[in-house]
């Protein structure tokens, strides 16, 4: 019993990737008749890349709501979505992108599979990390909101030519589970599964690099990182600066000096690795 | 104590935003584009 605990203690953070994952794609109806899920729910915003044309999704995906609203011919300032990313980046930063967000834990899976020569940060990674802040402001914030056709209406730009969580749990899904929607796929489904193949494969050779350089959702919520009430504290009285921490660390942030950087995901390994255990959680909330 | 109250004036503005989203009719335009298959998501276009 006791080493069960000890191991479920050890795989929490898997334990609830899954069960969120489960709990915000649990419409089964949508996997059985390959459809989506049309409720009330959907207003709702999930707080992780989820794309809503998963079958299975029961929320909406905060970066596809943030282009919807911004692409609507009735332009208006997206309070909602606004106000949900500011709330959750505000109370847990990137904990979203390291527990709750399904695209994560599909990577985190991937990057188990054994391959000979496997890297933290692919070649290029120190200017590669500011690509997914190009991303959020071209694609998510600006492209929707000027390119519009006759009637003022915009496109989702992300989410139509790059979101690869779109294509894992929409497009590949929709198209298994209704084969009639293969007449209709073109140049576009192309592209995107071959973005999609490129994540995966990168994702077996190097650490989660779509969180690291492209999600634009984890670009929002990394600047909270510094501030939000779950965050990092390094006690500099116990810290003898071994470094440890950054050799453990999946993303090679010097945690030591950077215990809030705007690329970490929340994993805990340098917690657990750090031999003086300096490394704390929300002892800000005290201060 | 700083950084403390820098994000509770984000989560309370995000909250006081999510309020007014929700009586402005965005939470409307959210809804009727997630209940619709959105074939720029998949790939279709």
């Amino acid at each position: 019993m006791v080493d069960l605990i000890l191991k479920l203690k050890d795989n929490l953070r898997v334990i609830v990737q899954i069960l969120f994952t489960v709990l915000t794609n649990g419409y089964v109806s949508g996997f059985r008749n390959g459809g989506i899920y049309q409720g009330s729910l959907k207003q709702i915003c999930v707080p992780g890349l989820n794309c809503y044309s998963c079958p299975g999704a029961l929320g909406s995906c905060p970066i596809g709501a943030l282009q919807s609203v911004l692409a609507d011919s009735n332009s208006r300032f997206p309070f909602y979505v606004i106000g949900f990313l500011f709330a959750f980046g505000a109370a847990f930063g990137r904990f979203v992108c390291g527990w709750l967000c399904p695209f994560g834990l599909f990577q985190d899976l991937l990057y188990k599979i054994p391959f000979y020569k496997k890297t933290k940060n692919l070649f290029g990674h120190k200017y590669l990390r500011y690509l997914k802040y190009i991303i959020l402001f071209v694609f998510v914030l600006i492209l929707p909101l000027i390119v519009v056709d006759i009637i003022g209406q915009g496109s989702p730009w992300f989410c139509k030519v790059i979101c690869p969580s779109g294509t894992l749990m929409g497009g590949w899904t929709l198209t298994l589970l209704k084969p009639g929607l293969k007449e209709n796929l073109g140049w576009l489904f192309t592209w995107k599964s071959f973005i999609l193949i490129l994540i995966i494969v990168l994702s077996i050779l190097s650490y989660r690099p779509f969180c690291k350089y492209v999600c634009p959702l984890g670009a929002v919520y990394g600047c909270f990182n510094p501030v939000s009430f779950y965050r990092y504290n390094v006690d500099s009285k116990k810290c003898i600066q071994c470094k440890i921490c950054q050799q453990t660390c999946p993303i090679e942030i010097p945690i030591y000096d950077k215990p809030n950087s705007l690329d970490c995901i929340r994993c805990g390994k340098c917690i657990k690795s750090c031999p003086h255990h300096a490394i704390t959680m929300n002892k800000s909330i005290k201060e | 104590m700083r950084k403390s109250i820098i994000s509770g004036i984000f989560f309370i503005t995000g909250l006081l935003f999510i309020i007014i989203g929700f009586t402005n009719g965005e939470r409307a335009v959210v809804l009727q584009k997630a209940i619709r298959i959105c074939l720029e998501c998949i790939g279709i276009g």
